[in-house]
């Protein structure tokens, strides 16, 4: 079955028509005319080979890069009128991500590391600390908090990460190949983990190349050559 | 999970709290201890000379002006001319009472050259080597009038004009062998026996008189050579009539040749020495502030390839919400932060080596604020501008492009 209506829920993110050309002879057409949208409390999978655009794909959801043509709405916001330091803003309140390569900050704590997820809010470091605090223990890291960053294992390396996307309680969780630098046994327990905050109610999108990884989320969109191939929900 | 839709005018902007800004900035410097702190001596080097030049030079000016201020301004030295055409350098015998007779002067001391004597330790030392001594009659006053201080002993009085004493400067005791006179010393002088009642401390106003052999008038007259003529006259006035005694000094020595007698203030040269010594502080400055200069480079070149290695940072960053200008902003701190810290360590460092020179040479230590304010005002400005470049650099990193490598 297809996803293409919406259901009732509000939009966390909608893209309409979106296609993004890089410049070059010939010009590179990274995303040709895709349209998705993902609910609120949704967990969805984009997944495709390399090369078919899945990474400008979250690029642009994450209001990073700019679509060429287009719509996309982020947290209710057209993002193509608004200026650079909108966007700065919407990515520090409304936007959470997580890398393959997790960036967290070498000099600091784990739990500094997840309080940097609010850093450009504003908010005072104490208030951010109680936040991280929290927020470390959703994803089992409690008593991890006051390790540097470089004394932990890959995957608590990915749980650090995936807390300080979550410390503001983002409208959309991006995360790009969350498990494409761990091993196969810890890169199941972040799927397990990232299904379970899902079931919290986080809107998660998570993009992989990898199908068999895809097949454990309820809903995968398929991208190929910069266009959607498919877009499946699992009737369950 | 509600999700609030913001109209785009509305939205939250991004903030960056001036705590954080100052902990982001510090971040890289944290994570990168040992290039940093190699990055930071740079600057400290170019700083701290800078200090220690002031430093140094504040504190031998105060140290000079406080000599200066002990020895007293209000001397003239008063000589011969020598010279192509002028004759032997002999001044009037009558001179010393024509001086005394102007008003404003205070004291007259007499020097006379005793040219047929010389001083040996004993007469067993053969009369050429003559350690470059000579031997001077003195008038009693003259330790006074040039404000002078007896290393040992006493100088010559008015109680012992006719007995065969001596008082040596500091450079002629020294050459003699005698450090002290604890135990009865005589050296040979013309041809008797002189005892050795005083050795003097250097003579800054009249340093030639260090090199003497120091006899009363009276016993130069009656042991060695009855035609005095005095060579050299000093003169103590009152302060303010410096200029005035000047003028009519040669015509009052001499009054048919005036343009044989020569006038110096000495404490002019000790004057001029502080000037050389203000040019070679100058000189110094321009090296520390080539130094400073050359830290600054190094702070760009180190900010640059830090821009370069951070990208995945960089990135980071602006996912989590930064603008371009908390990037810059960020990297900018962190070149002040680094040149910061170079500055105080200069500036500390600067001090320390002026305390400690000013101290081995006896003076007053002084680091004038000028040069503390000032060290780590430039050490400011050179974190400046080495961030301006690479903090721009930072700033246009595309987060998209930073995101993909690595």
């Amino acid at each position: 079955m297809t996803a293409s209506i919406i259901a009732p829920q509000r939009l966390a993110l909608g893209l309409s028509g979106v296609t993004k050309t890089y410049d070059g002879t010939p010009p590179v057409r990274a995303l040709v005319d895709v349209d998705l949208s993902i609910a609120d409390g949704e967990l969805v999978t984009i997944v495709g080979p390399s090369g078919s655009g899945k990474s400008t794909l979250l690029h642009i959801m994450g209001t990073l890069d700019r679509a060429t043509s287009g719509t996309v709405t982020v947290a209710g916001v057209d993002v193509a009128t608004q200026p650079d330091k909108n966007l700065a803003a919407i990515r520090s309140r409304h936007i959470g991500f997580v890398f393959q390569q997790f960036f967290l900050l070498a000099g600091e704590t784990a739990l500094d590391n997840v309080a940097d997820g609010l850093l450009y809010t504003g908010m005072p470091l104490s208030h951010r600390r109680e936040h991280a605090r929290a927020s470390l223990d959703r994803v089992g890291l409690a008593h991890r908090s006051s390790h540097m960053a470089t004394k932990l294992s890959g995957g608590e390396r990915q749980r650090v990460a995936i807390a300080r996307a979550l410390i503001g309680s983002p409208s959309i969780v991006l995360a790009d190949e969350p498990t494409g630098n761990l091993d196969s046994k810890t890169g199941a327990a972040i799927v397990d983990l990232l299904l379970s905050l899902n079931a919290d109610g986080t809107t998660i999108v998570v993009i992989t190349h990898d199908r068999e990884l895809a097949q454990r989320f309820p809903r995968q969109v398929s991208i190929l050559d910069g266009r959607i191939e498919s877009d499946v929900a699992d009737s369950g | 999970m509600t999700v609030e839709a913001p109209a785009g005018d509305t939205i939250a902007p991004s903030r960056l709290a001036p705590a954080d800004m100052i902990r982001a900035a510090g971040i890289g410097l944290r994570t990168r201890r040992l290039r940093s702190v190699l990055s930071a001596l740079g600057i400290m080097i170019g700083v701290g000379a800078m200090v220690a030049v002031l430093g140094l030079s504040e504190s031998s000016k105060s140290d000079l002006l406080a000599q200066l201020d002990q020895l007293g301004t209000n001397m003239l030295q008063v000589r011969a001319s020598t010279g192509i055409g002028l004759g032997p350098g002999e001044l009037p015998g009558d001179a010393p009472a024509m001086i005394t007779r102007i008003a404003p002067v205070e004291a007259v001391a007499a020097v006379a050259d005793v040219g047929s004597a010389r001083v040996y330790r004993s007469d067993y030392v053969p009369s050429g080597q003559t350690s470059g001594l000579n031997v001077r009659a003195v008038d009693t006053n003259l330790l006074s009038t040039l404000q002078g201080s007896m290393a040992d002993g006493v100088f010559l009085d008015q109680a012992s004009p006719e007995y065969p004493v001596v008082v040596l400067g500091s450079v002629a005791a020294d050459r003699l062998g005698i450090r002290s006179l604890d135990t009865a010393i005589s050296v040979w002088l013309g041809d008797e026996w002189f005892a050795v009642v005083g050795i003097l401390e250097s003579l800054d106003l009249s340093p030639d008189l260090d090199r003497a052999a120091l006899v009363t008038v009276g016993a130069a007259e009656t042991y060695l050579e009855s035609d005095l003529v005095p060579s050299t006259i000093y003169v103590r006035m009152d302060p303010s009539s410096i200029d005035d005694v000047r003028n009519v000094m040669a015509a009052t020595v001499n009054p048919e040749n005036p343009d044989q007698v020569e006038v110096t203030r000495p404490s002019d040269a000790l004057e001029a020495r502080e000037a050389a010594e203000s040019a070679l502080t100058n000189l110094f400055l321009g090296l520390g502030a080539v130094a400073l200069l050359v830290g600054g480079v190094g702070i760009a070149n180190v900010m640059v390839i830090s821009v370069l290695e951070r990208r995945g940072e960089i990135g980071l960053r602006r996912a989590l919400g930064a603008t371009r200008r908390h990037i810059s902003v960020q990297f900018l701190g962190e070149s002040l932060l680094l040149s910061t810290i170079g500055g105080i360590g200069g500036v500390l460092m600067g001090a320390a080596v002026t305390a400690a020179y000013a101290t081995y040479r006896g003076w007053e230590v002084l680091v004038p604020a000028v040069a503390i304010v000032g060290g780590i005002a430039a050490a400011l400005v050179i974190g400046a501008v080495a961030g301006l470049y690479p903090a721009m650099r930072a700033a246009r990193v595309s987060p998209t492009e930073a995101l993909r490598t690595l």
